[in-house]
């Protein structure tokens, strides 16, 4: 690991101001993702801001009838949550199908989104790769791409956005609120949160240099039955294949975004509109365009049959 | 003073003078990018309660929790496996909940509660769970052990305090220890000898129930 200085801010809008004053800087909050990424010397940050101190680790109503999620707050605690269990299941289901009890234990709300890719041709500093080291090439085309992405692709990345948490609050429309380094506070939505790769998959997100994540918002609950349903190699502790995130109300309508399949969770308006015609046609409707590699043709098949088994499900528990 | 904390110093005293002469005189290392000098290594003073102890330790901001506790604080008890956070040997409980000590810089922990394998009980007056363990056989080689236990006994204060599951049928209920809600939740911790079943009944054991 790179050596690095560290502070530990108590202010989220001197946080933001230290990361600019510090070419280099990173914050860090749990740090299960940015810490493992140091040691192989895939993040080298010169300087670390300990986000920890900022007291943004509380749940709190909004006066929309909503909730504001700190950026501190755990992934357990998260998932915990009484109100989040009742009213947004899918986000509780979404937490609780990724990682480990000890990794959730520290895997904080902001942290979680901004989690990076697990493209093993990312992992490895011998290969090329776009997202680690700009204008090297992209080894993972052509090379092993099981994991990798089959929609929103592009000729310099086929990247998967690896995160749970984030699938099922693209289906809930949260927003992800920032602070700026000169103290302006402004809103994203979660769809333009992450971005697709295009010809620079190094820029993984919509925040600018140096601006910090306070809080997640969820609108005012859905209602309906929320699913989330997750498929991967091993029954516990891997990351998805692909997953669906399915938020169905009792006419049959409703909302589903899925992830490990592109470099953001996914999700198509259009293809929910036509839930009533089942799962083959809100698959087609949502892949429309899909660009699958031979070694994750197999993801295709994949996202229609574990959306008719979340659909399945909803019916089933409504 | 013993001479090891004497010799600590004094090679940090030649770590900061020698950081001092490549400034003025060498031409710096550049950094992954080509631009910038390299930094020096910072150490920095940290105070952290381990096992109920106020331990003060100088540390190199790069020190994981985990070497923190096995190099500078010499409590090997706690197992650097994969150093990733995917073997679960390094698990220890912080302010009471369990974490990969691999996975989180000591400084991060000013001021913690930590317990490790050593605290939760000693030879003479073992914790339940490491009774438990010892009962069922809950292990082979033994290196995974003190994470599998740390993570058992946290795994049954989260059952406890109600925290769902990916496997909890009905999130609106309190989860209880069943055979699978132990299985799951104890995913993070890996035993390649295999002696997970008995792990399960040394926990269900200690939980009060059968396994």
């Amino acid at each position: 690991m790179r050596p690095f200085t560290y502070e530990r801010a108590t202010k989220p809008a001197d946080a933001a101001a230290a990361a600019v004053r510090n070419p280099g800087a990173k914050f860090i909050a749990g740090g299960t993702n940015l810490l493992d990424l140091m040691k192989l010397e895939i993040e080298v940050p010169r300087h670390l801001i300990d986000v920890n101190g900022l007291g943004l680790d509380t749940i709190q109503p909004t006066a929309e009838g909503g909730l504001r999620i700190g950026a501190l707050v755990t992934n357990t605690d998260l998932a915990a949550d009484q109100r989040v269990r009742r009213d947004y299941g899918v986000l509780s289901r979404a937490i609780v199908a990724g990682a480990s009890g000890q990794l959730r234990n520290k895997a904080t709300t902001a942290g979680n989104l901004l989690q990076r890719t697990r493209c093993p041709y990312f992992y490895d500093t011998n290969q090329a790769c776009n997202k680690r080291r700009p204008g090297s090439g992209c080894a993972a085309i052509g090379g092993y791409s099981r994991q990798l992405a089959v929609i929103g692709s592009s000729s310099a990345c086929i990247a998967t956005y690896p995160g749970d948490m984030a699938v099922a609050m693209r289906a809930l429309d949260a927003a992800v609120e920032t602070v700026a380094p000169n103290g302006a506070v402004r809103t994203i939505p979660i769809a333009d949160f992450h971005r697709l790769p295009g010809d620079t998959p190094h820029i993984e997100t919509a925040l600018a240099p140096g601006e910090l994540i306070i809080a997640v918002t969820l609108p005012r609950p859905l209602g309906g039955t929320h699913v989330y349903r997750k498929v991967r190699d091993r029954a516990s502790y891997a990351f998805a294949l692909v997953s669906v995130a399915a938020v169905i109300q009792r006419d049959g309508s409703g909302r589903v975004a899925v992830g490990g399949i592109a470099h953001k969770p996914w999700r198509v308006e259009a293809a929910e509109r036509r839930l009533a015609e089942g799962s083959k046609v809100v698959a087609a409707t949502l892949l429309a365009g899909a660009k699958p590699t031979q070694d994750n043709a197999f993801k295709v098949p994949l996202v229609e049959r574990t959306l008719a088994a979340a659909l399945h499900d909803a019916r089933n528990m409504a | 003073m013993d001479d090891r904390e004497q010799s600590a110093i004094s090679r940090r005293g030649v770590l900061v003078g020698g950081a001092a002469t490549v400034a003025v005189t060498a031409t710096p290392a550049a950094d992954a990018q080509g631009v910038r000098p390299a930094p020096q290594p910072v150490t920095m003073p940290l105070t952290l309660e381990v096992n109920g102890k106020r331990r003060t330790i100088e540390v190199d901001t790069r020190t994981t929790l985990l070497d923190a506790l096995r190099e500078k604080l010499e409590l090997t008890g706690t197992k650097k496996g994969c150093d990733h956070g995917q073997c679960g040997a390094c698990t220890v409980l912080v302010d009471g909940k369990r974490i990969n000590s691999c996975l989180t810089l000591a400084v991060m922990h000013q001021g913690d509660k930590v317990t490790t394998i050593e605290g939760l009980g000693t030879p003479d007056k073992l914790h339940p769970m490491q009774a438990a363990f010892v009962r069922h056989d809950g292990y082979q080689c033994g290196y995974c052990t003190p994470g599998q236990i740390c993570s058992a006994v946290a795994v049954l204060g989260e059952i406890k305090a109600g925290v769902p599951s990916h496997v909890t049928a009905d999130l609106t209920a309190r989860p209880g220890p069943t055979n699978d809600e132990m299985r799951e939740r104890m995913s993070g911790n890996i035993c390649r000898c295999g002696a997970y079943s008995n792990i399960l009944e040394a926990m269900a054991d200690v939980a009060g129930v059968k396994a």
